[in-house]
């Protein structure tokens, strides 16, 4: 009887792959980088977990390299700031979803397992446009809006 | 329904907002290590342009338009160098062979296992995962145990060699997944074997 509880239990956490669980790791972290979570700023060392709607946030001499569970690999330059919108992943279909957003800075990044099985299930937002991933290796820059002419 | 025709609406609007300041954007496509081109897509709008060459690139302007080209890997590396560098080492899978009813690897697979250990110890924080398989010799039973002796083996040497015993975990898949397809009780050393994972 435990048994099937277990297995029903186990059955449930897989179909809610990504949710409020760990969604990447941080592989690479060079100077300054933080992650804004629930409103707080933490430092973000090699090793930290990554959830959905995490914030990384890099200073001028900062850069961060993630691992995300379907192998996609982001990395995040100097005087950045990307959010993880939305990440989710079934490792048994490899279906899944990954929205994040360059709000400013620079990222580059190689997809996974998850566009290879269904190209543009990875977009990245920056503030004035959307960009589809169907593969593989690119790079994104985003820079301060012209200020506002009087 | 009402939620995702509200995620559309507020999508439409971040990228075909006419107002508003525009954030000058750069988007470009490199060549993977292997070769490979990829294609990415890049919409403002009812803008929509394709990218599928290596170097092939668009750059949003203050305008709010885009506009297609071509930057040089020089400039790529100008750039976004420092970038480029945190990425991390994309995983990888190395496959070890094993003597027949044993957990000692062959002397061949023995020799390349410095060649993978030093691979492994070029990241700073690897997740591994060793799974042990055998060929179709023996009882079910039997080989899930055999499978996993050889996960379990190649963990503890992974661990004598200096990789902290919590980044590897040890797996046993007995004889479900022959990488030589055969029938039931044949020999081939080429399924006795474990695969490395590493991330």
């Amino acid at each position: 009887m435990r048994n099937t509880w277990m297995t029903v239990a186990f059955a449930a956490a897989a179909a809610i792959p990504a949710f409020g669980s760990d969604v990447g790791t941080v592989k690479v972290s060079n100077g300054s980088v933080a992650i804004e979570r629930a409103g707080a700023r933490v430092a973000a060392p090699v090793g930290t977990e990554l959830r959905t709607s995490d914030v990384i946030v890099t200073g001028a001499d900062g850069s961060a390299g993630i691992t995300f569970s379907d192998n996609s690999l982001v990395s995040v330059g100097p005087d950045s700031r990307f959010a993880i919108d939305k990440y989710a992943f079934d490792t048994t279909t490899y279906a899944g979803e990954f929205q994040g957003t360059l709000s400013k800075g620079r990222l580059a990044a190689v997809s996974g397992k998850m566009v290879k099985q269904s190209p543009e299930s990875m977009k990245i937002r920056t503030p004035s446009a959307i960009m589809g991933v169907r593969g593989t290796e690119f790079v994104v820059q985003v820079d301060e809006p012209a200020p506002a002419r009087p | 329904m009402v939620k995702l025709i509200g995620a559309l609406l507020a999508s439409a609007l971040a990228a075909g907002c006419a107002c508003g300041p525009v954030s000058p954007a750069f988007f470009a496509v490199l060549p993977a290590p292997d070769g490979h081109i990829g294609t990415i897509v890049v919409e403002r709008g009812f803008q929509h342009r394709v990218i599928h060459t290596a170097y092939g690139s668009e750059r949003l302007g203050e305008d709010g338009a885009l506009q297609g080209g071509e930057v040089t890997q020089a400039e790529v590396q100008a750039r976004f160098g420092t970038t480029l560098q945190a990425l991390p080492a994309p995983p990888a899978t190395f496959t070890l062979y094993f003597l027949e009813d044993s957990d000692e690897l062959t002397p061949e697979s023995k020799a390349e296992l410095d060649r993978i250990f030093a691979e492994i110890k070029r990241r700073p924080l690897p997740d591994i995962v060793v799974i042990g398989h055998t060929d179709t010799v023996g009882t079910n039973e039997y080989n899930d145990r055999r499978s996993l002796a050889r996960a379990e083996r190649m963990r503890e040497m992974l661990v004598e060699l200096g990789i902290p015993p919590e980044r590897v975990q040890a797996r046993g898949r007995g004889e479900r997944e022959l990488l030589v397809p055969t029938d039931d009780e044949v020999r081939e050393p080429r399924n006795r074997r474990v695969e490395i994972n590493v991330r």
